[in-house]
């Protein structure tokens, strides 16, 4: 609102750098106590190393078991994420889309699946096993609904919370239809897409675990079921690093995808 | 001959008569201004002339054809941007949405806001953001503008320059205005007639023209007294 010619280069004027670093490896205070006291106790010996092994115990074991076979299972669970989280959000797009646009689908499909969002996703496990074997098939699939649900929950809402106001203005643009959806609809909803897309990833390697720790030969589940079944402690953490350090990396990937299509957003975050 | 003939027979919101036989034409190149108390239906009337409401008993008829929607420029209470759009894109929002239509450029540096084409809506203050809609109406060279309420959300000073900006844009632009508003004295400033509609379904209660000449200085006597024949309508419609 104000004119102040002054104003405005005062609120342009970036943070001081000096504030930016500090804040960032904030994150990484409590990860790097929690390391170091575990370390600690067990160089100690107050806990058992092999029900609690040290950090640099887990590192060892990854490094035992080579870049190969360890890059191996990471290739293989972020493949089956990529591939069922692809399918399932594109799905989930192209399904809210249209529930969300026409009166007739949200009608016709909603109610089914809403129904079907309430079913506890490991449920479809034993169903999966029995239509689709043991292959990447099931574990593609589980994936893909697990991604579903929060995209197309994302996009409905999107769509539905979108200003009247703004769609009257396209209105009187003649807009509607198709053209109405991909000027205004879509890209109005485009925030709520977006959490959605996030959630989807974040749910894609929750399920992927679960898929692979039902049948699978390689891949981090994989890891994880072998390291209890040889009782090695060190190879179900150095399975749990891996997870959270791969998705907490595709997050932040989502993440700066999101403030960079949503830069026009006039909210705290995308003030920051 | 009229531009743009309004008749609404009847206009209801469930049980409540808003509208009751008015008649407005806007005849080519004039401004009129519709004032009248709060609740009393002008905005209605503004958007029925812009068919965004179409359950009415009545009639709109514009002099071209069915009076498409690109006949009209309408320009809101709030200036509605699509956030996503920069302000270029905003008002070429029409044809697409261009990187930079020349077109849309020249009417932005028109309204005041050159230097500002590829700003987000979200860095403009309200009375920037209301140019950009003023633009945006005229980018499709409509024939008539409706402002509902277009300058009630801006402080005393942006108002009256933006009501300086519209008087100039309407005469260069040979662009017929209705303007809709509370504040008699924009009403009267603008408009070269005042349209006075009453409160609960009275229909029009009062025409006044104001003429004096233009460009108009708020400092015109002629001014003061159109305003008080105004205020008078208003008392006789029991709307102060």
């Amino acid at each position: 609102m104000s004119a102040d010619p002054n104003a405005i280069p005062a609120l342009r004027a970036s943070p001081p750098p000096p504030l930016r670093l500090p804040r960032r490896a904030l994150g990484l205070v409590v990860p790097a106590l929690l390391l170091g006291g575990v370390e600690v106790a067990v160089r100690a010996g107050w806990v058992n190393g092999h029900l609690l092994p040290a950090p640099s115990d887990v590192v060892a074991s990854l490094l035992d078991l080579g870049a190969a076979q360890v890059g191996g299972h990471v290739v293989a669970s972020t493949l089956r994420v990529a591939i069922g989280f692809l399918i399932g959000a594109l799905a989930a797009l192209l399904v809210g889309a249209l529930v969300g646009l026409s009166r007739t689908a949200e009608a016709l499909l909603d109610p089914s699946f809403q129904a079907l969002r309430a079913i506890p996703s490991l449920a479809w496990v034993p169903l999966l096993l029995l239509w689709l074997g043991i292959d990447e098939a099931p574990k593609l699939t589980l994936i893909a609904i697990g991604a579903f649900f929060p995209v197309y929950m994302g996009t409905l809402s999107g769509i539905r919370d979108v200003d009247r106001k703004l769609v009257e203005l396209a209105r009187l643009y003649g807009l509607s239809g198709a053209t109405l959806a991909r000027r205004v609809l879509l890209p109005a909803a485009s925030p709520a897409v977006l959490t959605g897309l996030r959630n989807g990833l974040s749910l894609a390697w929750m399920f992927m675990v679960a898929a692979e720790l039902i049948a699978a030969t390689r891949g981090l589940g994989y890891l994880l079921t072998d390291g209890r079944e040889m009782g090695r402690a060190d190879l179900v953490f150095a399975a749990i690093l891996l997870l959270a350090a791969l998705g907490k990396l595709s997050d932040g990937l989502m993440q700066r995808w999101e403030q960079r299509a949503l830069a026009w957003r006039d909210s705290l975050g995308a003030a920051r | 001959m009229s531009l743009l003939d309004i008749h609404v027979l009847s206009k209801r919101f469930g049980d409540r008569l808003v509208l009751c036989d008015v008649k407005l034409a806007l005849r080519p190149g004039e401004v009129v201004s519709l004032v009248g108390a709060s609740g009393c239906g002008k905005s209605t009337l503004l958007r029925i002339a812009a068919r965004l409401d179409k359950e009415f008993a009545g009639w709109v008829k514009g002099d071209s054809d069915e009076g498409r929607a690109p006949d009209i420029g309408v320009v809101f209470q709030e200036p509605r941007p699509f956030p996503w759009l920069t302000v270029a894109q905003n008002v070429a929002f029409a044809v697409g949405a261009p990187r930079a239509d020349e077109r849309a450029l020249a009417l932005l540096a028109e309204v005041g806001l050159a230097g500002h084409e590829q700003a987000l809506p979200k860095q403009l203050s309200g009375g920037q953001a209301q140019r950009v809609a003023i633009a945006r109406a005229l980018f499709t060279q409509p024939r008539v503008l409706l402002l509902d309420e277009p300058f009630s959300a801006v402080d005393a000073f942006t108002r009256m320059k933006l009501q300086d900006l519209l008087a100039d844009v309407a005469r260069r632009h040979a662009v017929t205005l209705l303007l809709v508003t509370h504040d008699i004295d924009e009403a009267v400033l603008l408009g070269d007639r005042v349209v006075v509609l009453g409160s609960e379904a009275r229909g029009i209660v009062g025409e006044i023209a104001v003429p004096a000449t233009r460009p108009r200085s708020r400092r015109d006597a002629s001014l003061a007294a159109a305003r008080a024949r105004v205020l008078d309508a208003l008392h006789e419609a029991h709307a102060l």
